[in-house]
């Protein structure tokens, strides 16, 4: 597992307070892991100050797994 | 009931006339407060005068111009940094007016009211509700204005402030529900302070005749009811106005 995944995972357990096994690539942060639209507005700026990326309005809106999340930082880290 | 023990309050414009008495009401009932206004002086002379009755030790001076959005945004983490504890309590006093019938009015009393009276208490609300959404909990509360609700000829630029104050603060309100976080506005009436003292003596005996409770109010009639939404009794009271105007205007 990259950095970025390993980092994303952590914020994602730290501030859902989910078990880390359940934060699986395909996890929907809604749906699979309880969280509501303030959680993944806070997800979103977690990972931005964590990462110093921005991340757009329109592009947070089409995070909602781990995966996207992960795929998305790797992609603005790479650029 | 509201004692509000360990909790760490922001009052900003801690200097004027309402501010001094709200920061004086939640220091008595144990709170540590945070004082913020532009004149450091002033600030730390009203922080003195509470401070010589006891509890000297949970008062603390950060001034900042609200005028400035950077100095809006470090606020909160400042006065934190100050207490030595994260803020449970935000109180919206600071504000000004720039009073001129609107033909007359200029761009920068209009945007200057704004600023100050509508943005920067914005900024302090955005940067509060992070972390006591994290935390899930915390109390805000913005000082807004009966003229806000009433209108006031004269006063376009602060009604305007006052009446977006009410509509940010019943947003606010529903997007920090469900963390328990709750927002309240209070608008008081015509209050005895340097802001009101500048009116000419006609306009105030006529504003007089006008307020059931015949007289104008005080600052020590507003600080109770911000001791009351600040207060662990207060946590089913969201996104409300509470109108302390002696009746002026029954909204």
């Amino acid at each position: 597992m990259s950095e970025i995944a390993d980092k994303v995972k952590k914020i994602v357990v730290e501030h859902l307070g989910v078990d880390e096994s359940k934060v699986t690539p395909d996890a929907s942060f809604i749906d699979d892991l309880g969280a509501d639209s303030l959680d993944t507005v806070e997800l979103v700026m977690a990972f931005e100050e964590a990462f110093s990326v921005e991340i757009p309005e329109d592009a947070a809106e089409k995070i909602t797994t781990v995966k996207d999340a992960i795929d998305y930082i790797e992609k603005q880290k790479a650029a | 009931m509201f004692r509000l023990d360990g909790k760490v309050a922001l009052v900003t414009g801690a200097s004027g006339g309402i501010g001094r008495e709200i920061v004086r009401a939640l220091h008595a009932q144990g709170a540590t407060v945070v004082l913020s206004g532009t004149r450091q002086a002033v600030l730390e002379e009203v922080a003195a005068s509470i401070g010589a009755e006891g509890g000297a030790d949970r008062l603390h001076v950060c001034p900042a111009d609200l005028s400035d959005a950077t100095a809006a945004d470090a606020l909160v983490a400042a006065a934190e940094e100050k207490a030595g504890a994260p803020l449970a309590i935000l109180v919206n006093n600071a504000g000004l007016t720039r009073d001129t019938l609107a033909i007359r009015m200029k761009d920068e009393d209009w945007s200057r009211v704004l600023d100050v009276d509508l943005a920067a208490p914005f900024r302090l609300c955005r940067a509060a509700l992070k972390g006591m959404l994290r935390r899930r909990a915390g109390r805000i509360i913005n000082i807004a204005s009966v003229v806000g609700v009433t209108g006031n000829a004269g006063q376009a630029n602060y009604a305007a402030a006052k009446a977006g104050m009410i509509g940010m603060g019943k947003s606010l309100a529903q997007e920090a529900g469900s963390r328990g976080v709750t927002v309240n506005t209070l608008a008081p009436g015509f209050i005895q302070t340097a802001m009101t003292d500048v009116l000419p003596e006609a306009q105030k005996e006529k504003l007089v005749g006008s307020i059931p409770l015949g007289r104008m109010g005080q600052p020590g009639d507003i600080a109770p009811a911000v001791v009351y939404l600040a207060s662990d009794e207060a946590g089913w009271v969201t996104g409300a106005t509470l109108h302390v105007n002696g009746g002026m205007a029954m909204v």
